[in-house]
């Protein structure tokens, strides 16, 4: 199931993203040639989109978007989900049969809801799919959720990005938000399911960097019940995400601030009040604190979310053009795609930068 | 002579740059330049290379005599242990500029990322020099060994510093000229901060000059009344210590 590197190549991660804030629809294609500008950065080990609001006739339905590596865990699974929830439609993803990548696996998607009658207070409806979720990926052996959002999906592989966007037919969708990734692992296998985005719900996260703090941030998440499975390190910032935002009702902007704080030299030079707001979450969420080099972009149905770790030690550059915003690891992905936009800029280390759409998706 | 670098891999426009010099040409104008990387990478010759779009990273590395203007801006690591010419930015540039530059100089109209100046180093004749019209992002002067950072802050976000934190960290030689106001909290413990005098006024009316010629400004003399501060290491080795006790 997983194929390393056969000779070095410096090289880093590559991501991107596009945002229309009024839900103006978007081609695959748009994003494709955004991130392959930056082909050098990856070297074919893992490429992978997320696009936002692409099924919009079942858009009231969990989709769920599944690799499997053979037909027999393919049927397993769907008994499961047969079980556990009400199965609406299920298709292959569609693709180009004629491209070839490397241990490819079954791609299907799954339109689900949740049967009220499974739900006990005080076990919310985003914890029943989350429950399902880890439960497929940690205890059916070969059956990987690339996502589990409504209204969005994840198409991923073994390959550079825009031979994937290829193979899944990304031309012929259209989201309102589409985030972008070129893998060049490091200290991870380049698999199907290690590729990027991580998705878990809506949330899904592309990264550039490496977090060195995850065994820190793996055993935090797994004490509330996460389990990671996808052999990657970017895969614990979605649960972290999760588990602040959702669970723990954070506002956006304090559960960023949980992941990469003000340094403590600098938060005792603030006033008392938000020394004292900084200094009890830093310590309530020091096991959520993302420590290494990233960049990443995080997005879910309402936003498009880019911040890099404190000391900038990877890049990332944002851009807006009317009501379209852009980020990506080098200005010139996004000027691929927008010559002239009315602004550019670069994030200060551990910035957020948070855009949110103008209209309810 | 010109190049249409639409579509093109940084490979195929490299070496027609070089094939160019080789043939003897002098001056290269390259359009729809999109994230190529490594552009008048280990050149020796005096040529001019205009370009009009945005340079890949390792923009200059190991360059040795060409003059480079961007008329546009510029990503990542560019001037990567340049050894001799001159890069004009007409717009921006981003993190790790002038990464162990050894000679050479770069001017930057706008603001600049992360990290500019990174253990430049200077050598008897040989000075880098790097003039910024914008601000600078964190790190500026990192590990500096030698050669000169100027900071004019004229261009650039309002909201922003200067010059961001943790300046000049690790500098043990070189000198760096800032003007405008800095948070002084964010400047490393082995840098003095320091009032500019006389003998600071001839080189910075030099680059200065240099900087305006490039990018037709024409108040040479109101940016020069500044006010400049001027970083310099306290000792040349600061660290000699640390693993001594």
């Amino acid at each position: 199931m997983f194929q390393s590197p056969s000779l070095k190549d410096i090289s880093g991660c590559a991501i991107a993203s596009i945002l229309n804030t009024k839900g103006k629809g978007i081609k695959g294609d748009v994003i494709t040639s955004a991130i392959s500008v930056m082909r050098e950065r990856s070297n074919g080990l893992g490429g992978g989109f997320a696009a936002y609001g692409i099924y919009p006739e079942f858009k009231d339905y969990y989709a769920f978007h599944i690799m499997f590596v053979d037909e027999s865990i393919k049927e397993s699974v769907e008994a499961y989900l047969q079980e556990k929830m009400v199965l609406v439609k299920s298709e292959a993803i569609p693709t180009r049969k004629k491209m070839s990548f490397l241990n490819t696996p079954l791609l299907w998607r799954y339109f689900l809801e949740v049967p009220k009658s499974k739900l006990t207070s005080p076990i919310t409806e985003e914890d029943y799919v989350v429950s399902i979720v880890m439960k497929i990926n940690k205890r059916f052996n070969g059956a990987f959720v690339f996502s589990s959002g409504k209204n969005m999906g994840v198409f991923k592989g073994l390959g550079y990005p825009e031979d994937i966007s290829r193979f899944y037919r990304l031309e012929e969708y259209e989201g309102y938000l589409w985030t972008a990734h070129g893998r060049f692992p490091t200290n991870t296998p380049g698999w199907w399911g290690g590729a990027h985005p991580f998705a878990l719900l809506d949330w899904s996260v592309v990264h550039n960097g490496e977090i060195s703090s995850y065994g820190t941030n793996k055993r935090y998440v797994e004490t509330f019940g996460y389990e990671c499975s996808l052999l990657t390190d970017t895969e614990v910032i979605v649960y972290l995400l999760d588990l602040l935002i959702r669970r723990h009702g954070l506002p956006i902007d304090i559960a960023l601030n949980a992941l990469a704080p003000p340094f403590w030299a600098e938060i005792d030079s603030m006033d008392k009040n938000m020394k004292e707001a900084l200094s009890a979450l830093r310590m309530v969420y020091a096991s959520a604190l993302l420590n290494g080099p990233f960049s990443i972009i995080i997005a879910n149905s309402h936003m498009m979310i880019g911040l890099t770790d404190r000391i900038m030690l990877r890049p990332l550059v944002a851009a807006k053009k009317d009501d379209f915003y852009y980020m990506a690891s080098e200005e010139a992905a996004i000027r691929e795609i927008c010559i002239e936009p009315d602004t550019v800029w670069s994030p200060k280390g551990g910035e957020p930068i948070v855009v949110r759409m103008e209209v309810r998706t | 002579m010109k190049i249409d670098a639409k579509g093109m891999h940084y490979r195929e426009l490299n070496e027609r740059i070089h094939d160019a010099v080789l043939k003897g040409i002098e001056e290269i104008d390259i359009v729809n330049v999109l994230g190529q990387r490594y552009i008048g990478t280990g050149i020796g010759q005096k040529i001019t290379i205009n370009i009009y779009g945005t340079p890949g990273s390792d923009l200059g590395a190991f360059m040795d005599g060409p003059r480079i203007n961007v008329y546009g801006s510029c990503q990542d690591v560019i001037g990567n242990t340049m050894n001799d010419g001159e890069i004009v930015i007409h717009k921006d540039a981003g993190n790790v500029l002038g990464l162990s530059m050894r000679a050479g100089k770069v001017f930057i109209k706008g603001s600049v990322g992360y990290r500019t100046g990174i253990h430049m180093k200077a050598y008897k004749d040989k000075c880098p020099v790097i003039v910024i019209g914008g601000k600078a992002g964190d790190f500026l002067g990192e590990y500096m060994a030698g050669g000169r950072l100027v900071v004019l802050g004229i261009f650039g976000r309002k909201k922003d510093p200067v010059a961001g934190r943790f300046i000049a960290t690790g500098m043990h030689g070189g000198t760096i000229y800032i003007r405008g106001n800095i948070n002084r909290s964010h400047v490393a413990n082995e840098v003095c901060i320091e009032e500019i005098c006389e003998e600071d006024l001839p080189i910075l009316r030099k680059d200065i000059e240099e900087f305006c010629k490039h990018f037709e400004i024409s108040d040479v003399d109101s940016i020069l009344s500044g006010p400049f501060i001027k970083l310099v290491p306290k000792s040349l080795r600061p660290y000699s210590k640390m693993y001594a006790y």
